[in-house]
Order: C-alpha cells, then sequence, then structure tokens
C-alpha cells in the first residue's frame, strides 16, 4: 500500500486544537470560580465525567472505535462550555442531563464529531433552559456580596442535596435585573442607582461578570492571535454589538444600556470567543463568517432588548447555525484565475 | 536590470516549509556514468506514447531516435547511449500506479559511441518553426515535472508574448537539481532562453529564482552580464511559489484564467532545466539524454545530484551514493509535497525524474489515521488557489461529482498544502485525485456507451434483416418443398447454412471480448462477404474511440 502525497505533515492535530482552547478557557473558569464559589468545579467534573461516558456510549452503540474519538477532547470541551452556561449551584441533574443531551443528540445523533449542524454545547443549554427555566435562572450571587461564601462542602452539599434551596444565595445577573425592571416600568439609569441593584452594577457591566467576561477576552485573545480560531467571528460579534448598543443607547439612554454593558455583562466574550467560533457549526468561507459573527450580535442584542430572555448567545448561535449552509454557499470565494 | 526593482505580487496561501537543501547542494553534480542496462519507457512526457522505431537485437548509437512521435502531443526518444536493444516489452516504470508500461531496453556496450549530429551555433538564423522542429526532435519536454512537450508551448500561434518567464523558483523541499543547474550551467540556461525568445518573439525576458538560491542567483547574474532584456528576479521562499501560475502571478501581477493558460494572457513558462535542454539540442544538436537528479533524504548516507542517463535504473543510483534498496524505507520520486512513492527500484529515471528522496526506515511514520472533518477551514486559509479544500472534500467523498465542479476541483494543482496543515490529517489531494480520475473515467465511460449504443442499434437491426430473410427462405423452401410432399425440420434441411450461422455468432461473441483473428472466411457468399466488411469497419471505428487517449 504506497501512501499518497503530500509525503509531509504537521504536528497539528484535532486534540491538539481542542486542548488549546481548554487552555485558553482556564483564565475565565479561575476567576469565575474565584469570584462565585468552587460550585462551578464540581460542576465541570461531573460534566466531564458525564461527557466521556455519553461520547463512549454513543460510539460503541454506533459500532465506531471509542478511543480516537475519547481522546480527540472535543466531548469533554463541549461539557465545559455548557457547564459554564448552567448556574454554578444548580442540582447535579441539571448537568448530567445537558451534557448526555448535547452528546448524544447534539452531535451523535447527526453522525458525531465534523457532522452537526448545531453547537451541541448550545442545544444542550437552550433544552436546559426551555424545559427548567427557574433552576436555570438561579444564579448565585457574587462571593463578595455575601456575608457568608459558601465553601466546597457547601457547594457540594447545596448541587446533590435535591431540593435545598440556593434562594438565600442567588440574586439577579445585572442582565436579569435591567429586564425585570424594564418590564416593571423603571428606566436603566434608575435600575443601576436603585438601593436594590446599585451593588450589582460594578465598573462596567455588573461585579463578578464584567471579570469573568475580561478574563474569558484574554483566553480569546490568545486563541485569535495564535490563529486557532477564525478571527472573523469574534471580531464581526463584538463590533456588530458595540455598534447597536452604543447607537441605540446615544439615542435613548434611558432604555438601552450602554456597549460596555453589552460587552462585559452575560456571555459576551464567551459567547464570542468560545461558543460561536465552533468551527464544525459555524461558517467556514472568510466572508461567510462575517456574515454569521454579524448574525450573532445582531439577535444577540435583539433578544437581549427585545426578547424574552435575558440573554441570547445560545439563541443566536443555533439560529446562526440554521444559516450557515445558506451563507456557505453565497459566499464561496472566487478561485484563482475567475479574475477579480 | 530594468527602471526599476519589479513589483512582486504575493500569491494567497501557501507554507512556509524547512527547505531541507542544504543536504544535497555542496556537493557539484556529478556524471553518474553508463549503467549496464538502460530502460527508456515510451511515455516519459504528457501525451501519445511514442513508437518505437528500432527492433530487438539492433544495435543503436548515442543519441539515435529509438521511438517517434505519435500525433501533436507527443515526444521522441533516444538512446543515451550506444548499446544494443534488447527488448521492447512491459517494464515497472515511475507512476504512481506502480505499474508496468511498454519500455525499449538497452545493453550498453560502454563506447558511448554518438550517432552524427550537428548542432546550429547560429540559431538567430533559424525560424520559429525550424526550432520549434528541431526542439521536438530532440524529445524536450518540460523537466520541473509536468513533462509537456516543449515544442508545444513555443507555438503561440496567432498571439503576441509578452513575456517568457524562466522558472527557478524549485519551492519544493529537499529538490535542489535545478539550483545546482543554476549554479553550474547558467550559461546553458541563458542561452536557452535567448533561443526560446528567438522562438517567441518575446518582448521581455523573466527569471525568477526563489530568494534562498543565493548562490544560483549570482551565477545567474553573472551569466546574464550587462544584457538589459532580462530580468532576474527573486521571489520569496514560500510553497508553492514554483508553481506555473503562482510564479506568474508572483512576478507580473496577472492570473492564468481558471481552465485557462500562461498563453492566454500573453505568457510562457518555462523551467530553467527546459532551457538548458533546449540550448544544447540546438547549439550542440544533441537531443535530450540526460538530467540532473537530486538524491537526497536520511536513507541517503551521500546525498548530491547526479547527471543521470535516462533509463538508469533507479537501484543503480542508489548504490552510487550508498542508499540501500533492501531495507524497508521509503522511496519517492519528486519532492515531500508532490512526489509519489516508488515500489520498484528497478524502475528507471525518466525525463522528469526532478528528485530521488528516499527515507530511513525510522523516519517512516504510518500517516496518522484520519478524523473527521471539523471544518476548522485551515485549508482554505492554505491554499494558492482559493478554493475551500473541505467542501471539496465534502462532495468528492459523497460522490458527488457535479458539486465538486462547481467547487472549483480541476483548478486544483494538488499541491498538497491542504492535506499538510489539516489538523484531522485527512488525506484531502488523494480525495480529489480520485474524484478527478472518476470524471474523466465518466466521460470516458459515457463516450464509450454512446459508441456501444450506436453498435447496438445496428446490430439490432441486421438481426432483424436476417430473421426477415431466413424467414423468406424457409417459407420459400417449405413451399417447394411442401410440392414435393416432403416434411423435414428446416434446419437439418439446411446443415451448411446452421453451421455458417452458428460460425457467424460464435465470431460475433468473440468480437465482444477481444480483437481476434477471423475464422471461418473461407467460402464466403458475396453478401457474407459486405457484411463482415461492414462489421470489422464498425469495429475499427469503435477500437478507435476506446483508445483515444483521456
Amino acid at each position: 500500500m504506497t501512501t499518497s502525497s503530500p509525503h509531509l505533515g504537521t504536528s497539528n492535530s484535532v486534540s491538539r486544537l481542542m486542548l488549546h482552547v481548554g487552555y485558553a478557557l482556564l483564565p475565565g473558569i479561575a476567576t469565575y470560580i474565584w469570584l462565585f464559589g468552587p460550585g462551578l468545579l464540581v460542576h465541570i467534573l461531573l460534566a466531564c465525567a458525564t461527557a466521556l461516558v455519553a461520547e463512549a456510549a454513543a460510539l460503541a452503540l454506533r459500532g465506531r472505535p471509542v478511543m480516537p474519538a475519547l481522546m480527540d477532547s472535543s466531548a469533554i470541551l463541549t461539557a465545559v462550555l455548557l457547564t459554564l452556561a448552567i448556574p454554578p449551584l444548580a442540582p447535579w441533574w441539571l448537568t448530567v442531563l445537558g451534557v448526555s443531551f448535547a452528546i448524544l443528540f447534539g452531535k451523535h445523533l447527526y453522525g458525531g464529531l465534523g457532522y452537526n449542524p448545531f453547537n451541541p454545547a448550545m442545544l444542550g443549554y437552550a433544552m436546559l433552559l426551555i424545559s427548567f427555566p427557574l433552576e436555570m435562572t438561579r444564579w448565585p450571587a457574587p462571593l463578595s456580596l455575601l456575608e457568608q461564601a459558601p465553601s466546597l462542602n457547601d457547594s457540594i452539599a447545596l448541587i446533590f442535596a435535591n431540593g435545598v434551596s440556593v434562594d438565600a444565595i442567588s440574586a439577579a445577573t445585572p442582565l436579569d435585573a435591567l429586564k425585570t425592571q424594564m418590564a416593571l416600568g423603571m428606566d436603566i439609569p434608575g435600575t443601576i442607582a436603585s438601593s436594590e441593584y446599585s451593588q450589582l452594577f460594578g465598573q462596567l457591566a455588573g461585579v463578578g461578570w464584567e471579570s469573568i467576561n475580561l478574563a474569558f477576552l484574554l483566553g480569546g485573545l490568545y486563541l485569535l492571535f495564535t490563529g486557532r480560531i477564525a478571527w472573523q467571528i469574534p471580531v464581526a460579534i463584538l463590533s456588530s454589538i458595540v455598534l447597536l448598543a452604543a447607537g441605540f443607547h446615544y439615542l435613548d439612554p434611558q432604555h438601552y444600556a450602554s456597549p460596555e454593558l453589552h460587552l462585559f455583562g452575560g456571555a459576551t466574550m464567551l459567547g464570542a470567543f468560545f461558543i460561536a467560533t465552533d468551527p464544525v457549526s459555524a461558517s467556514t468561507t472568510p466572508r461567510g463568517r462575517i456574515f454569521y459573527g454579524i448574525g450573532i450580535g445582531v439577535i444577540i442584542y435583539a433578544i437581549r432588548n427585545w426578547g424574552g430572555y435575558p440573554d441570547g448567545v445560545a439563541f443566536a448561535v443555533l439560529l446562526m447555525n440554521m444559516a450557515v449552509p445558506m451563507i456557505d454557499y453565497f459566499t464561496r470565494t472566487r478561485v484563482f484565475g475567475e479574475g477579480k | 536590470m530594468s527602471a526599476g526593482p519589479r513589483k512582486l505580487h504575493r500569491f494567497h496561501g501557501g507554507l512556509q516549509l524547512d527547505d531541507h537543501k542544504s543536504i544535497s547542494n555542496t556537493l557539484p553534480v556529478k556524471a553518474a556514468g553508463i549503467p549496464a542496462q538502460l530502460i527508456l519507457p515510451l511515455s516519459q512526457h504528457i501525451g501519445a506514447m511514442a513508437v518505437p522505431s528500432v527492433r530487438t537485437g539492433e544495435r543503436v548509437l548515442k543519441g539515435q531516435r529509438i521511438a517517434s512521435c505519435d500525433g501533436y502531443v507527443s515526444a521522441p526518444v533516444h538512446a543515451p547511449t550506444s548499446g544494443t536493444v534488447v527488448a521492447i516489452s512491459d517494464r515497472p516504470i515511475p507512476h504512481p500506479s506502480g505499474l508496468s508500461a511498454p519500455c525499449i531496453s538497452i545493453d550498453t556496450d560502454g563506447k558511448d559511441e554518438w550517432i552524427e549530429h550537428q548542432g546550429h551555433e547560429d540559431y538567430a538564423s533559424l525560424d520559429a518553426s525550424e526550432l520549434r522542429n528541431l526542439i521536438r526532435e530532440a524529445g524536450i519536454v518540460g523537466l520541473g515535472g509536468a513533462g509537456f512537450p516543449t515544442y508545444i508551448k513555443l507555438n503561440p500561434g496567432a498571439r503576441q508574448i509578452n513575456t517568457l518567464l524562466l522558472n527557478g523558483a524549485e519551492c519544493e523541499p529537499y529538490i535542489t537539481c535545478d539550483d545546482m543547474l543554476m549554479r553550474e550551467r547558467a550559461d546553458e540556461i541563458i542561452s536557452g532562453m535567448r533561443i526560446m525568445q528567438h522562438a517567441l518573439q518575446a518582448r521581455e525576458c523573466v527569471i525568477g529564482v526563489e530568494d534562498n538560491k543565493v548562490e544560483a542567483f549570482a551565477a545567474l547574474r553573472n551569466a546574464i552580464g550587462t544584457a538589459q532584456d532580462i530580468e532576474l528576479v527573486r521571489v520569496p521562499t514560500r510553497y508553492p511559489a514554483g508553481g506555473e501560475k503562482q510564479l506568474i502571478y508572483t512576478l507580473t501581477g496577472k492570473q492564468v484564467p481558471s481552465h485557462g493558460l500562461p498563453l492566454d494572457i500573453g505568457m510562457v513558462c518555462h523551467n530553467v532545466g527546459t532551457a538548458a535542454a533546449v540550448y544544447r539540442a540546438i547549439v550542440k544538436g544533441e537531443p535530450l539524454l540526460s538530467r540532473i537528479v537530486t538524491l537526497t533524504g536520511s536513507g541517503i548516507p551521500q546525498p548530491r545530484n547526479l547527471e543521470v542517463l535516462l533509463g538508469t535504473p533507479i537501484k543503480d543510483l542508489l548504490a552510487q551514493v550508498h542508499g540501500d534498496t533492501n531495507k524497508s524505507g521509503k522511496l519517492i520520486m519528486g519532492g515531500p509535497m508532490m512526489g509519489f512513492e516508488i515500489l520498484h527500484a528497478e524502475a528507471p529515471v525518466i525525463k522528469t525524474t526532478n528528485c530521488l528522496l528516499a527515507w530511513h526506515p525510522r523516519d517512516v511514520e504510518e500517516p496518522p489515521a484520519a478524523l473527521p472533518c471539523i471544518r476548522c477551514g485551515e485549508c482554505a486559509e492554505v491554499c494558492p488557489v482559493l478554493l475551500l479544500p473541505q467542501q471539496l472534500y465534502w462532495h468528492a467523498q459523497a460522490r458527488e461529482f457535479d458539486n465538486v465542479q462547481d467547487y472549483h476541483l480541476f483548478d486544483c494543482i494538488e499541491c498538497g498544502c491542504c492535506s499538510y496543515v489539516c489538523p484531522s490529517h485527512i488525506p484531502l489531494v488523494q480525495y480529489y485525485r480520485f474524484a478527478k480520475t472518476e470524471i474523466w473515467q465518466q466521460e470516458r465511460d459515457k463516450e464509450k456507451s454512446d459508441a456501444a449504443r450506436q453498435r447496438h442499434e445496428v446490430r439490432l437491426e441486421r438481426l432483424e434483416r436476417e430473421k426477415r430473410e431466413k424467414k423468406e427462405r424457409h417459407a420459400r423452401k417449405a413451399a417447394s418443398l411442401q410440392k414435393k410432399g416432403t416434411d423435414s425440420d428446416t434446419e437439418k434441411a439446411d446443415p451448411k447454412k446452421a453451421a455458417i450461422m452458428a460460425a457467424l455468432e460464435r465470431v460475433q461473441k468473440k468480437k465482444q471480448q477481444a480483437p481476434v483473428e477471423p475464422q471461418n472466411i473461407e467460402h464466403l457468399t458475396e453478401a457474407q462477404q459486405r457484411e463482415i466488411d461492414d462489421i470489422n469497419a464498425r469495429r475499427a471505428s469503435a477500437h478507435k474511440q476506446d483508445e483515444e487517449p483521456s
């Protein structure tokens, strides 16, 4: 059996790519744990274990070799990304259910890695959000706002002891607070200044959240400058959000939050650098990626302002995933020699 | 040499590769000598296979033509030294398929006795068509690797040629044969270029050399001297800068149209080695008998360049550089990016053999198992043709050949950049080759099936007619028999007729499989003879269609 040219190749590999995305997530995860307690860590471990079991089971059922696919770390990455979207003190079964759904339905039902049209983590998240809205929106307050921070043991107890309420330490996220207050007729400056919510809004976009977003931005820039993600996608998402937010905020600051709140609040950075850039479900042509990113940015902004949810990264990504085949078709490159 | 430095254009994608050139370019080119036997494939070029013009047992002289052109796109073959033709038979040839093909084998006599030959010092006194004829007769084909007959590329027809480019980029890692040629025979290259310029009436001449070949550049500069009409340009070292379309773009900023030729934009591009061969053919009157071959790689203890007689078995060359053919390393003809693996070391060096790359067994790695495509798009980023390799792969894998062509499969130059960077280690180029071959095959099949349908229709018509005639005969016979009051089986009644029909049917059957010697053709009626002639004519035209080159 002869081999075909080229007879050289890079040491680049899928698992190495996934690994570097994992490294890039570390600053964000560390900041998250630092500011919101160790609950996230428990969920990540749980999610990884679930992902590996679900992946192995799916591969075995499909009669595919198990080890190479497990080694590529893509299942782990899906698990971690989904976990970052689940409240860190949510009950354990939420993570197990979400991750299993993401791997089995989001990925293997379509044929496994490379064949899924939707971002599996976001599919898992959307399923959880729609099915368990209460559990999925009970975010804990940042530790700095709590009188007593939950320890690792407390977190484990809260996660695994079903029925124990985490109400005592939960609080609205900044985007949440804006949404509910606006629905009650308040305006944005009023909400931020109010005694009930003023402590939530930090320097930029909310205590805790702004730091996490900055940490994810740091990791994202690492991926961007090492060429591991397509630059077009995050740039298009962030600039379209900034442009929209700046425009509306300029026209009506009472009802439209500032661009920095949109950039550093919610899941913006995580979404722009780590979720929307999932190559499998994203557009692949250079121009297509720009349209794809703009679409996500616009939908995120629309959902946040006019939709039913405080944040919209997951739905924006899923909606644009659907548009990818069409975007790719219409943004094919002009090949060499076809004229300019 | 012109007014200002030429503005260079950056082609899309490409790769920065370790060039590994210093392994083989430190020693001067050495003549490899005359092996005991030379094996000369009849097809060392793109186009129709040459037709042998010598017989087994015939003594041939160095430079004597032993096979001649068959058609326009073809090239003759010459005896690289004197000796005796010992066989005209199928032998292993250097080809990706690893198959054998017709070759002329010559047992050399060591005398190296030339046939009478004469050069034309004053090439300018010859007109373009005379030059092209001489170049065609010298068997010169593109020595950069493609092997397209050179004289065709020197025939612009009615088109005006603005620029004649010489390709001295040699962008693929490991290969240094052009580098060494430029260093050692820069004068021949420049003279060859002058001849080409004269044949094409090209307005300007440009030579592109990758900027990692400092000595070659200096040698060419020296050879050009003070001449004002040849521009020598350094191009950035980036694979595949030596691709014809990439080099033209780099040097002129013009894109050869998709599915087009450089001629379409008033340019012609030749390899530096081809230019040197043209010089030898015209000025010295020597046909293409040898070439420089790089022997390199970790499997070769003394890597260097050798001047090799065409037809020299690869194993003889490896022995000269102390390479071991028995070790199960990997032997590649060409470079690591576009070359192909050689399975038979007894296969010969041919006109397009620029490099023999041998890897020591310890350096031969099993290619990693291919994983699913994750659509990362790295392949599109490095593609010098701006294709979308992963879409091509997707459609090729699904055998959607219409879609593959929509995505410009036939613009792919198979440079291998996409496969090189693929994190899933998918042998992308292999899929493209597969798709191309399938499409060609489908086209051939269609032509064949059209011909077959035509044949079938004629046959049906004939059978119908025969049946009708038979019936009429039977009716007549029955009528005459009835008169006599006899009742017998018509088949038995005419055993001679039945035998002829059966024989015809056997012939018909055999004809489907292979052309055979006609049988049972004695004692035929005139009508039968006419019918057989008809059939033969159709068969001949059908065969011709089948055998048309792809």
